[in-house]
């Protein structure tokens, strides 16, 4: 028995999939096969934002091994609906799209053949009449008067009950900005990220001889999928078998419901066995990215370096469709002033719409990037106040039951020991104070930065 | 388009296969013959997780049209696995940790037994040369250059088999 | 040309859960006959090894050995429901749903023991080693193996568990943010060291080191390698990709990896180090936090602040590149000494 009494939690044992992992016998998605199984490929819109006038179907149906092609019409709940099961409304993005399409891969029309090579010629054969529309690329640029709509509902942000953001009030910044000796304020920004998985989003959709359907699928969430599957071809969901477990690299790249329901729905329909798995290219361009964005700081800084008012406004990067990103803003919101006890914070986060590459979860999602800018930003309030980047930190840093920005009284609070023991790793000596300091509540528990 | 009748060695046995012109030989191990080993990650050659030997050498398999391997030693992941436990280098891959999803390392093994094989005892500078065309998104490499130098400190002396 | 050497710190914080909760995961636990016991989950393995830790969990609070549980995943028919795994959620709650299966188990094997024993189950003490003993008389003992057995044969009943961990919806007032957004919070400080070599505004990461708090280490190896992999990804999202180059151009969006950049074998930071503390949460199971995703997070800021320490250059906008370097190298030497706005 160890120190802490436990016998196998603390200990790293050998992986459970090691000899799978090692010997390349564990099974990953696309090394399943099937007899008679069809391959299913997208037509996918070439033009960044465009009314749908016409689809041309006659020669694709002629090239040889074409099996069968859907559009919205066959599509029964033609709708994603991975937000409202969360609670999150509306949902705006459909399985194939109808009388628009808002960014350039958007998925059009599925096709499905004896095999991937008839299924990728005879997309090619696919004829599309696009009328194409004004487009707006830049986030802020979205926001601006007179920009291309995105959405259907007249904005292009995000609605959260009534406001075009997820806000955050403390205090009053403004008056605290008035009072403060130093004003420090940055804009900061960051690119989409690609997810980049080893193993590229897939599914292959089996037809039951009990008339169910077994999706064998590298989701990172399977009753997530099958819920989903199910709303979008509405049949009740005992009538589909989720089954995965093993994803090659996820990220958070592999949540969103992408490519089982019509592969479910092509199965269902042909009576057979359909693969759906993303090519490389698909990955890149067209599943999707972390948001790209814009994180505006102002801080009011006293000369001792206390930071007693923080304004953030956050803009990310929708891209032409929700997926998670508005649970994202509200996270973020969450955690955009930092780990950091500040009186008065004003936060206001923007699910701003473009037509670019839909974004949806990634490590970290919402957060990352709040810590980049909050973090570069403290260096920028340190060199301000002239102390140096660990001691504006420890000043700052939020203590057990010191009150959060979304009025949360703060749990498990262990930031100051925490960077206690990077100094310690580093070989940096703390002054004596700041090696002193722990995060147990504050003597007069009102949540105040330490003096 | 008609088929064509390519043979070639894979491990330790010899195999025919039917074949269309220009199907890879990433497609054929993998549709074919049922070795899903040797994955697929970008068809491009640009990722290394396709990675197979042809008479010891690292080729990209997803590049590689299956006539180009007519008379030659194919070895993949399969075979370089022994029929029961594991091989030097797959016991070095375990110990180090040198695996999360596990999606890149069938490419990996078969990229460190044709370095060891060829140079024995690598430099650190050797081994990262060695991989660099083999992509990983989970470890951070540095697991995987750990495993590559300890089977190269393991083997020092002793014959790799199951080729 | 000059190389200048710089270091920065970075301290974070991350949520664990899908923010604002109503995630719930649920699990099932069955012993076999030869005494196994086997977890049924619809969660998933992203590689990270929760196959592994939920393995770990279930047997330290069944107290059986490891090598005795068979963790059963991924199939919707087999395990009941799980939200999925993302949001760092996955061992702290599945772990919980896990370890209140394995608790009502651990209840039933004590129950039949008990009787088996003649001794009232409060009496009775697991050695973690798959035997079972009545506390302080250790020849009043029996295998865990053999109850299963017994359980089924000789007394008719089951040895099984059902567990289920959500933390309730909170709701997110629209004027204030007002929330409980998170189950707990683990915490991060990063240092790192860079080098920029003046001349072609390339950064070599020198080193990355790091102090994680995270609640409980369930497999210590696992959490090196989400450390070491994190580190990683935080210097290639520092320092390479990017889909949008240009952005908001769309030119230039990358289709393939010789286009879409990201640290190999040869550009690794030279040292990455890290020290881990555990200060129990007050919700996860044996304290648990997570820390499936912030890894990446307070290396990108520490690399981003080591730049500006070693050149003065200060770049606000990821990726930092090698041409946006020397254009900062440019500025500051056309306009030296201005102050940072």
């Amino acid at each position: 028995m160890t120190t802490t009494g436990l016998h196998v939690v603390g200990r790293s044992v050998e992986r459970s999939d090691r000899l799978g992992h090692v010997t390349g016998r564990t099974r990953y998605t696309a090394d399943r096969t099937f007899p008679g199984m069809l391959h299913l490929k997208m037509v996918r819109s070439p033009a960044h934002h465009a009314r749908v006038r016409g689809i041309d179907l006659a020669e694709a149906e002629r090239v040889p091994g074409f099996v069968r092609a859907f559009t919205a019409a066959d599509v029964p709940h033609n709708r994603y609906t991975i937000l409202s099961l969360i609670g999150v409304e509306p949902e705006d993005e459909l399985v194939l799209a109808e009388e628009r399409v808002r960014f350039q891969g958007e998925a059009i029309v599925a096709i499905v053949a004896e095999t991937e090579a008839a299924a990728l010629e005879a997309v090619s054969k696919v004829r599309l009449d696009l009328e194409e529309l004004p487009a707006v690329f830049d986030v802020e640029e979205a926001l601006r008067p007179g920009a291309p709509i995105v959405t259907d509902w007249g904005t292009n942000t995000f609605m959260y009950e009534g406001h075009p953001c997820r806000r955050v009030r403390l205090g009053d910044v403004e008056a605290a900005f008035a009072s403060a000796d130093h004003i420090v304020e940055a804009v900061y920004r960051s690119s989409p990220i690609e997810h980049a998985p080893t193993e590229t989003t897939g599914c292959i959709a089996v037809p039951e001889p009990d008339g169910r359907v077994s999706v064998y699928t590298n989701t990172q969430a399977l009753y997530f999928s099958l819920d989903n599957t199910a709303i979008i071809l509405q049949v009740p969901g005992n009538r589909l078998h989720f089954i995965g477990g093993t994803v090659g690299g996820g990220f958070g790249g592999k949540v969103d419901v992408i490519v089982e329901p019509i592969a479910t729905l092509a199965a269902m329909r042909t009576g057979r066995p359909v693969r759906f798995v993303y090519s490389r290219a698909e990955e890149m361009l067209v599943s999707s990215t972390r948001s790209a964005w814009r994180i505006a700081i102002k801080d009011g800084v006293m000369a001792d370096g206390r930071i007693v008012a923080r304004q953030v406004t956050s803009y990310a990067d929708s891209g032409a469709y929700s997926r998670q990103t508005p649970y994202a803003l509200t996270k973020h919101a969450a955690n955009a002033a930092g780990p950091y006890t500040i009186p008065n914070v004003a936060i206001d986060a923007y699910c701003v719409y473009t037509n670019r590459q839909p974004t949806s979860a990634m490590r970290g999602f919402g957060v990352t990037m709040a810590s980049f800018a909050v973090e570069v930003q403290m260096d920028r309030v340190a060199e301000r106040v002239g102390l140096d980047p660990w001691t504006v930190r420890f000043i700052n840093a939020y203590h057990e039951g010191d009150l959060r920005p979304h009025r949360k009284r703060a749990e498990d609070v262990t930031l100051i020991e925490t960077m206690q023991a990077a100094a310690t790793l580093v070989g940096h000596e703390l002054p004596a104070e700041l090696r002193a300091m722990t995060s147990a509540p504050r003597p007069d528990g009102d949540g105040g930065p330490a003096r | 388009m008609t088929a064509t009748i390519v043979a070639f060695r894979l491990g330790d046995r010899d195999v025919e296969v039917m074949v269309r012109p220009l199907a890879t030989l990433q497609s054929v191990l993998r549709e074919q013959l049922g070795y899903t080993a040797t994955k697929e990650g970008c068809r491009q050659g640009g990722c290394g997780s396709c990675t197979v030997l042809v008479d010891g050498e690292p080729m990209a398999s997803c590049l590689l049209p299956v006539e180009d391997v007519a008379g030659h030693r194919v070895a993949t992941l399969e075979t370089l696995t022994p029929p029961e436990g594991l091989s030097p280098i797959q016991e070095a891959f375990v110990d180090a940790h040198a695996f999360q999803c596990g999606y890149c390392t069938p490419g990996m093994i078969a990229v460190a037994t044709a370095l060891l094989d060829r140079d024995p005892v690598p430099t650190d500078a050797a081994i990262a040369e060695a991989l660099a065309g083999n992509l990983c998104r989970c470890t951070g490499y540095r697991p995987i250059l750990d495993a590559v130098r300890l089977a190269a400190t393991r083997r020092a002396g002793g014959r790799e088999d199951g080729r | 040309m000059t190389r200048l050497r710089g270091i920065g710190v970075a301290a974070v914080n991350y949520p664990t859960g899908m923010n604002l909760g109503g995630d719930p995961s649920q699990a099932l636990i069955h012993a076999t006959t030869s005494g196994s016991f086997v977890v049924s989950l619809s969660s998933t393995d992203l590689g990270q090894g929760l196959r592994t830790v939920i393995g770990q969990i279930a047997a330290e609070t069944l107290g059986v050995p490891y090598e005795e549980i068979v963790v059963d995943l991924g199939d919707t028919d087999e395990g009941p429901h799980c939200m999925g795994t993302f949001a760092s959620r996955a061992t702290h709650r599945v772990g919980n749903a896990v370890m209140a299966a394995a608790r009502e188990a651990r209840e039933a094997i004590l129950d039949v023991a008990a009787e088996e024993l003649e001794a009232s189950p409060d009496d009775l003490e697991t050695d973690g080693e798959g035997g079972l003993r009545v506390r302080g008389v250790p020849d009043r003992s029996v295998r865990i193996a053999d109850i299963a057995a017994l359980a089924q044969f000789k007394y008719g009943r089951t040895i099984s568990g059902r567990g289920s961990y959500m933390k309730p919806k909170s709701p997110v007032d629209p004027e204030t943010g007002a929330m409980d957004p998170d189950s707990t919070e683990a915490h991060a400080c990063t240092v790192a060291e860079v080098e920029v070599d003046t001349e072609t505004g390339q950064v070599a990461v020198l080193s990355i080191r790091s102090a994680y708090e995270i609640g409980r280490m369930v497999n210590p190896a696992l959490v090196r390698s989400q450390i070491e992999g994190g580190a990683w990804m935080g210097m290639s999202h520092a320092l390479y990709e990017t889909t949008a180059p240009y952005y908001p151009s769309m030119d230039h969006r990358p289709r393939d990896f010789s286009e879409y950049l990201m640290p190999g074998p040869l550009e690794l930071a030279e040292v990455v180090e890290s020290v881990v503390l555990e200060i129990p949460s007050s919700n996860g199971p044996y304290g648990v936090k997570g820390i499936g995703e912030m890894t990446a997070n307070s290396p990108i800021p520490a690399i981003v602040n080591a730049v500006y320490h070693a050149t003065g250059v200060r770049i606000d906008d990821l990726p930092i590149t090698p041409e946006k370097i020397l254009r900062g190298l440019d500025a500051l030497a056309a306009a030296p000494g201005e102050p940072e706005r």
